[in-house]
This record gives C-alpha cells, sequence and structure tokens, in this order.
C-alpha cells in the first residue's frame, strides 16, 4: 500500500458515531515491548538497531492485522508524510525525529500501527473511533501475542515486559481516550476535573495545544503507571474515570442549558457564520469554531451525519492535512488562507443550526 | 511579584508548571518553554510527568545513595541513566535494581507484576537455553570420550528438540 492510497483513505480515528462517541472520540491502547538480550533503540548501536528492525519487520508484515498494509522506512518518508501521519495518531513525534533504522508498519485501515526503534523496540498500537477499550484491547491483545509467537520479548517474571523507560515497565500499557469536553471548558471547570483526575493517577492532557483551554476542547486521558496492576485492573480504573468524566461533562451541558442557553446557542451559531464566511483561520481557532459545531450536533441543532464530517475536519485542519490538500509546502498566513477556503467550501451548503430542537434532557 | 522559577534543566525562567500526584506524593517539574517542547510536553503523542522527575527529584536522590552502579551486559552506566531517564538494556533492570526498586515503588501501584506473560516467548527461551546447556555437555563428554554418557545428551537433545517443535 502506497502512502497515498493510505493518505486518501479516511483515518479510524473519525468513525464515532454512537452515543457515548459523543464524547469519547476515540480509544487507544499502546503496548510497549522489546526484544530479549538487546540493547533498547536509544543505546543500541547502529548495526543493533539495523538487526531489531531486521528482525521484526518481517514478523510484522506477517500479521493477519497487517495485510496489504502500509510499512515504511523513517528514512523513506518525507517530513510532510511524517507529519501527515503524526496527525493521525499512527506515529509519535519522538519516531518522526528517528534517524536510521527506524520505521512502521500500518494496517490498511490505519486501526493498528506498530513502531519499530522508538523509544523501545516495538510500540504497538490500537485504535478505534468510539468508546471501546474491551475491542481494542482484544484487539491488541491478539497482535501482541501473534508477534510473541515469533519474536523473543524482554521479560522478567517480578518486573513484567521490560521497557526503555522504567514509567513503562510492566504491562507496558499506556490506554487513552480522547475526549471532547466543551461544556467544562466553557464553564471553566476543566481544571478542578484535571485535578481531580490527575489525583488518581490519571493523566489529562490537551490534544490540540496546552492545559485545561486546549484548542478544540480535546483532551486524552490516559493511565500514568503500568506496574502492580493487571492490564484489565488498569482498564477498569481508567474506565470509571472516563465515566465520570463524562457524567461531569453531561451536567455541565445541563446546567448550560438551563442557565444560559441563549448564550450557548449565540456561541454555536457564531461560530456556524464564522466557518461559512472566514477567509483567514488559524487551527487553533478552527479547532474551537468545529467544537461548537460539534457540540451543536450533540445538542441535534445539526443533523447527526455533521458528526463525521467534523471530525474529519478536526484532522484535516492540522498543518500537514492543509499542506497535503494545498498540494505545496506553505507558511503559516498561506495555511490560514487555504483553511478557511477549505472550511468555507466544506460549510456552504450546511443549513443553519437550528435550535428548536435541542432536547433539554439530552 | 517573587522571585522567578528556574527551569528543572536549564537555567532559563519556567513557564511551564507541571503538578502531578500519584499515590498521594506530590511531584513539581517546572520547565522552560524551549525545555518543554523538548520533554514533549507540548507533544500530543505522549509524555510523562515521571519521566521528567526521573531526571531531577528522585533520581537524584536515589542516584546518590547507591553510587557508580553499571550495567555489565550493555556497558550502561548510572550516570548515563541520571542523563537521559532511560535503560540501557532489558539486563540493565537487574544490574540497577538498588538504584530503580525506590523509584519504581514510588512511580507505580505496586512493584511486581500481575499482569499478561509472554508463555509461548518464555518456553522458547527456556528451550533454547535447555538446548544449549545439553549441547556443551555433549560437546564436553565427547571431548572426554565419555561415550554412554554422549548418548545420553543426543537423546535428551533428540527429546527437548521434538518437544519444542510439538508445541510451535
Amino acid at each position: 500500500m502506497m502512502i497515498d492510497s493510505l493518505i486518501g483513505s479516511r483515518t479510524e480515528v473519525i468513525d464515532s458515531a454512537g452515543s457515548k462517541g459523543a464524547i469519547v472520540l476515540m480509544t487507544r491502547i499502546r503496548l510497549a515491548r522489546n526484544l530479549a538480550n538487546t540493547p533498547f533503540p536509544g543505546w543500541a548501536k547502529p548495526e543493533q538497531r539495523h538487526q531489531v528492525l531486521e528482525a521484526c519487520l518481517p514478523a510484522l508484515v506477517q500479521l493477519d492485522q497487517m495485510k496489504q498494509g502500509f510499512s515504511a522506512e523513517m528514512t523513506g518518508l518525507s517530513d510532510l508524510e511524517k507529519l501527515i501521519l503524526m496527525e493521525r495518531h499512527l506515529i509519535s513525534r519522538e519516531l518522526s525525529h528517528a534517524k536510521e533504522n527506524a520505521g512502521v508498519v500500518i494496517s490498511r485501515d490505519q486501526s493498528c500501527a506498530i513502531m519499530i526503534n522508538e523509544e523501545d523496540h516495538l510500540r504497538i498500537q490500537v485504535l478505534r473511533g468510539g468508546y471501546h477499550f474491551k475491542k481494542v484491547w482484544s484487539g491488541i491483545d491478539t497482535v501482541d501475542s501473534a508477534l510473541e509467537s515469533s519474536l523473543d520479548y524482554a521479560f522478567a517474571p517480578e518486573l513484567g515486559f521490560l521497557t526503555a523507560c522504567p514509567t513503562n515497565v510492566g504491562t507496558g500499557m499506556r490506554a487513552s481516550a480522547m475526549m471532547h469536553l466543551p461544556a467544562l471548558v466553557i464553564s471553566g471547570q476543566m481544571e478542578k476535573v484535571v485535578r481531580a483526575v490527575n489525583q488518581l493517577g490519571i493523566a489529562v492532557r490537551g490534544l490540540f495545544g496546552e492545559g485545561s483551554d486546549a484548542s478544540g476542547s480535546i483532551f486524552q486521558i490516559s493511565n500514568q503507571t503500568t506496574l502492580g496492576e493487571s492490564e484489565d485492573e488498569i482498564l477498569k480504573r481508567l474506565a470509571q474515570v472516563l465515566n465520570t468524566v463524562i457524567e461531569q461533562e453531561m451536567n455541565a451541558r445541563e446546567r448550560i442549558l438551563e442557565k444560559d442557553s441563549g448564550k450557548l446557542y449565540d456561541k454555536i451559531g457564531r461560530a456556524f457564520g464564522i466557518l461559512q464566511n472566514s477567509h483567514l483561520l488559524t487551527s487553533a481557532e478552527a479547532m474551537n469554531l468545529l467544537s461548537l459545531i460539534r457540540l451543536g450536533v450533540d445538542l441535534k441543532a445539526f443533523p447527526e451525519a455533521m458528526r463525521t464530517t467534523v471530525d474529519r475536519l478536526f484532522i484535516e485542519c492540522q498543518p500537514g492535512h492543509i499542506q497535503y490538500h494545498a498540494s505545496k509546502t506553505i507558511d503559516g498566513v498561506e495555511r490560514d488562507h487555504f483553511r478557511a477556503g477549505y472550511l468555507r467550501a466544506e460549510f456552504e451548503k450546511t443549513a443553519r443550526p437550528d435550535f428548536r430542537r435541542v432536547n433539554n434532557e439530552l | 511579584m517573587g522571585k522567578s522559577i528556574k527551569c528543572d534543566h536549564c537555567s532559563k525562567p519556567a513557564t511551564v508548571h507541571l503538578t502531578q500526584i500519584v499515590n498521594n506524593q506530590i511531584h513539581k517539574v517546572d520547565l522552560c518553554e524551549d525545555c518543554a517542547a523538548a520533554k514533549g510536553v507540548t507533544d500530543p503523542s505522549g509524555f510523562s510527568l515521571a519521566d521528567l522527575l526521573l531526571k531531577g527529584g528522585e533520581g537524584a536522590a536515589a542516584a546518590t545513595a547507591v553510587a557508580g552502579l553499571v550495567c555489565t551486559q550493555c556497558g550502561f552506566t548510572q550516570s548515563d541513566f541520571k542523563k537521559t531517564g532511560r535503560l540501557g538494556c532489558p539486563s540493565c533492570y537487574e544490574h540497577f535494581q538498588p538504584l530503580l526498586k525506590p523509584i519504581l515503588a514510588n512511580m507505580h501501584k505496586g512493584d511486581s507484576h500481575t499482569g499478561k506473560v509472554p508463555h509461548l516467548s518464555l518456553k522458547r527461551r527456556s528451550y533454547s537455553e535447555r538446548l544449549a546447556h545439553l549441547q556443551q555437555e555433549l560437546d564436553k563428554a565427547i571431548q572426554g570420550e565419555r561415550y554412554e554418557d554422549a548418548a545420553g545428551f543426543r537423546d535428551e537433545i533428540l527429546t527437548v528438540k521434538r518437544s519444542m517443535e510439538e508445541e510451535s
């Protein structure tokens, strides 16, 4: 599979239909794995890194999940291609900076991606649109077990899977949910939520920006500890926290509708107006506007089908995707110009939000 | 305004302040914008406060308590660990055990693994270790002209190989 057809096809990320998908955009799990008796990538000599790549690539490509997938060494990808893969959450920033002997294998549907010689020899990732920890875990568990049948993992009975960084040792698992939390942001409660969640050993980060006013009101919530609990226990604990956050967001929405629905409708209406008419949009502003449209969909002011469009646009508004669609490398202002045009075209035929259909019960 | 806080990694003024509580322990890190970017604090693909802490607080404290450890397998030293917050190879976990034990206990929910076990991988490794050992014994027996022993080892090697094949 060529990178063009990969970029041309829709990513798994934007398929978040379903009720909880309204708040959880995407679930993903990654496992850090290393080969036994082999130095970790950061300390390995170039020839050792090369051996790891040579040992892993064939094993990965042969996986059932990777049939007709995409695989590449980092040196074979352009900066723009790497940026696009990053914006789709298929590779990390660290891997995109890697020099020789680093690579990635991506499944055809882009739900599974395995990085080679990132911080660990293998970083296996499975992601799905919506809220699906069970499915994602069973998917990644299968991939991991299949790999284990041909690769010798570094594992110690006492400490579990051995990883380059002690923060990942044990299960080597980081599970995360990408959540859309506009009402908590609008009502100024996000900081409180972040603090509470952090106390439970769960990390919250803005996905496209920092702090409690991350652009697009999209946050990534993930487990922070990997040793001392089984995968199941970690996922259960994380899910409990996520469910509480979902509840808080729903309550915040209800309160805003009760107290100040006019102000909220105004925000959504203005966002719609700007998307239809602006000529310069930064990615941060675009994300915030799209976030309000998405909230509008949740409130039934826009048709449900709009959600998939918005989720796609969240990604297509990122700098790499903008340049890909512009078919050339363009700088900041030109990009903002192109982005605004792209969004104008997308929203040109969209009907105005109809707030008569807002259901106060949500 | 009070004295400005300096970055934990360089001495520039810190503008990014992170606080996290794990197991009721408060961890704080202050970073300048450059270091925050370099450490991936602004990186959507993941950063962990524990990584940052490793280099400053606990890592440093533990490091002074246990001086000059080195991994005989890969040559990684304790100061390499302090510098990078990463380990050199899987064996480092054994060689740096006195240093790592308190760090891990502080960082995680517990100090021993209770999750998934790669049974196939482990079995394969124990088989190949067993085979290597038997082969050595066989060679020794042949050299010492202990042919009866050698035949015994040869049979045993065959048995191990057969059960390996059966299981794969």
